[in-house]
């Protein structure tokens, strides 16, 4: 019973979602929800609003309107850094590594917004690269461990709700299964994710749901078992 | 006496001390000017005025309330770091993100402003202030004489330059900062305040001038346009050193004030002019600056 309840927990409902930046007008009234414990993709072409979406979740693009709830709370007043501390993660797409800290330096910079997050240890047991290169400085790590960085950056924090974009971008097969790992390993942990994915693939076998976005709006939600029958809708949403 | 490319040792050693002295200067205007560009983005002309202010402040609290020289080194950077966490929120705040410009004339009208009331109040003659003393006399080194207060700029000034880089290189507070100067947004969504972190920087950046207001007062003459005589070499030391760089500021404003020291000596038409050749031939080899990060 209480495991179901656990399951229809909404952490984050997004309706009539528009952003602006300047004059342009990016998203058109996006609507989604994520329940707690569950990962899903925004899928869709480069420039639809998937990062837009995650950004405007994080009152980090130049206008907004509509409503978003973070765990029943709405946020459209709220500054970043308290939507941080609602149990956000964000991880961005050009991975934010600070050149200026070492690599512990970027690890430690989040502050700690809620318990139970992942400590120093577990975060180097999970990437024993990072520990090796712990007082290298950020950005001369590789691609990969810039990412592995970006990522473990948040886990340290409690956040307990992820949105992941772009993750894999740019990344080799390896790498990418590496992190494939960390997000099943995470998913058990009950931690919500939100994954802005162009690698279908690799969504494919991690997601509960996905929502294809278009135009900056959502067109299609397509749970994991409908995945095979929805293919070819999906195909041509992607241009695959 | 012994003698230096035609230089008495002692006109040398003294010239040089002077140097030294107004790199100290230098080096804490510049280092809070770069403080304050490195998270704000703002070129702070109104950073002469605060440290006029400093100075002013610490004469006037001395003449009205006969508040001591210790006190004042406190309390001058303390109220002048408020005007400028109040100058931060109620006026910069509001033109953040806009191009340089509108920063830059406001930090100047600001400037004048300050400048303009004051001399109003207290014209350009110069007040007076005299030495706590403790400091009065100084010691003979033997090739020159060497006045105790101005050994306690150069340390103080040390010490203080030292104490901002350490606190903005290797604390936690200073990590902040860094990362902020690279992507603010980041940081707030990380669930920083980063709001805070600018005003109090920027309250920061003014006390340390208005910390080197009060080394001033003792020495150089105080007046409401004290700060806008430096600022314009302090702007020079700073593009010298790279927009930006702590540690460049600092090791730039001491580097700088020898050389004016020396020029003063070997050729004193020179002197008021070297600095800005200096400027000249480093942004001709080095754009970024001598310890500037290239784009």
């Amino acid at each position: 019973m209480s495991q179901t309840q656990q399951k229809e927990y909404e952490q984050l409902r997004v309706s009539g979602l528009h952003s602006f930046y300047g004059e342009s007008h990016i998203l058109h009234g996006i609507d989604l929800v994520v329940n707690r414990g569950e990962l899903v993709t925004l899928l869709g072409r480069n420039g639809a609003g998937r990062s837009t979406t995650l950004k405007s979740i994080m009152n980090m693009v130049g206008r907004r309107t509509g409503s978003i709830m973070i765990n029943g709370e709405e946020t459209m007043s709220c500054a970043p850094h308290h939507i941080a501390r609602l149990g956000v993660g964000y991880c961005p797409e050009h991975r934010g590594i600070f050149s200026a800290l070492s690599v512990q330096e970027n690890l430690t910079l989040p502050p700690v917004v809620r318990s139970g997050g992942m400590s120093l240890e577990e975060i180097y047991t999970m990437f024993p690269n990072l520990y090796e290169r712990r007082f290298s400085q950020g950005t001369k790590l590789s691609g990969g461990e810039q990412q592995m960085l970006a990522l473990a950056r948040i886990l340290r924090t409690g956040a307990n709700m992820l949105l992941l974009d772009e993750i894999t971008e740019g990344l080799a097969p390896v790498i990418v299964e590496k992190l494939g790992h960390v997000l099943t390993k995470l998913k058990e942990k009950g931690l919500t994710i939100v994954l802005v994915e162009q690698n279908f693939h690799f969504a494919a076998t991690l997601a509960d749901r996905h929502y294809v976005v278009e135009h900056g709006q959502i067109v299609e939600e397509i749970s994991a078992n409908e995945l095979s029958a929805k293919q070819s809708v999906l195909d041509g949403y992607l241009g695959v | 006496m012994s003698m230096i490319f035609g230089v008495p040792l002692a006109v040398l050693s003294g010239q040089l001390l002077i140097g030294v002295i107004n790199g100290a200067f230098y080096a804490l205007l510049s280092l809070g000017l770069a403080v304050i560009f490195g998270l704000l983005k703002i070129i702070n002309f109104a950073h002469g005025a605060m440290y006029m202010l400093g100075a002013m402040v610490t004469v006037i609290m001395f003449d009205v309330m006969g508040v001591n020289y210790w006190v004042a080194l406190f309390m001058a950077p303390l109220l002048v770091g408020a005007v400028g966490v109040l100058i931060e929120y109620f006026l910069l705040r509001r033109i953040a993100g806009q191009d340089h410009i509108y920063s830059l004339l406001l930090t100047f009208g600001i400037a004048l402003l300050m400048q303009g009331v004051l001399t109003n109040i207290y014209g350009v003659s110069g007040m007076r202030y005299s030495m706590p003393d403790l400091f009065k006399g100084g010691i003979n080194l033997g090739f020159m004489f060497l006045p105790y207060y101005r050994a306690w700029v150069i340390g103080i000034a040390l010490v203080v330059c030292f104490g901002t880089w350490f606190m903005i290189e290797k604390t936690k507070l200073g990590a902040y900062l860094r990362a902020g100067t690279e992507d603010a947004q980041l940081m707030q969504g990380f669930g920083i305040n980063v709001p805070l972190l600018i005003s109090l920087t920027y309250g920061f950046g003014v006390a340390l001038a208005a910390f080197a207001g009060v080394l001033a007062a003792p020495i150089y003459s105080v007046t409401p346009v004290m700060g806008s005589h430096i600022l314009i070499t302090v702007f020079a030391v700073v593009v010298i050193g790279g927009m930006g760089s702590i540690g460049g500021a600092i090791i730039t404003g001491i580097l700088m004030g020898v050389v004016e020291g020396l020029t003063k000596t070997f050729y004193p038409p020179a002197s008021s002019a070297v600095i800005f050749l200096v400027m000249v031939v480093v942004l001709m080899f080095r754009p970024a600056g001598l310890f500037g990060k290239e784009a």
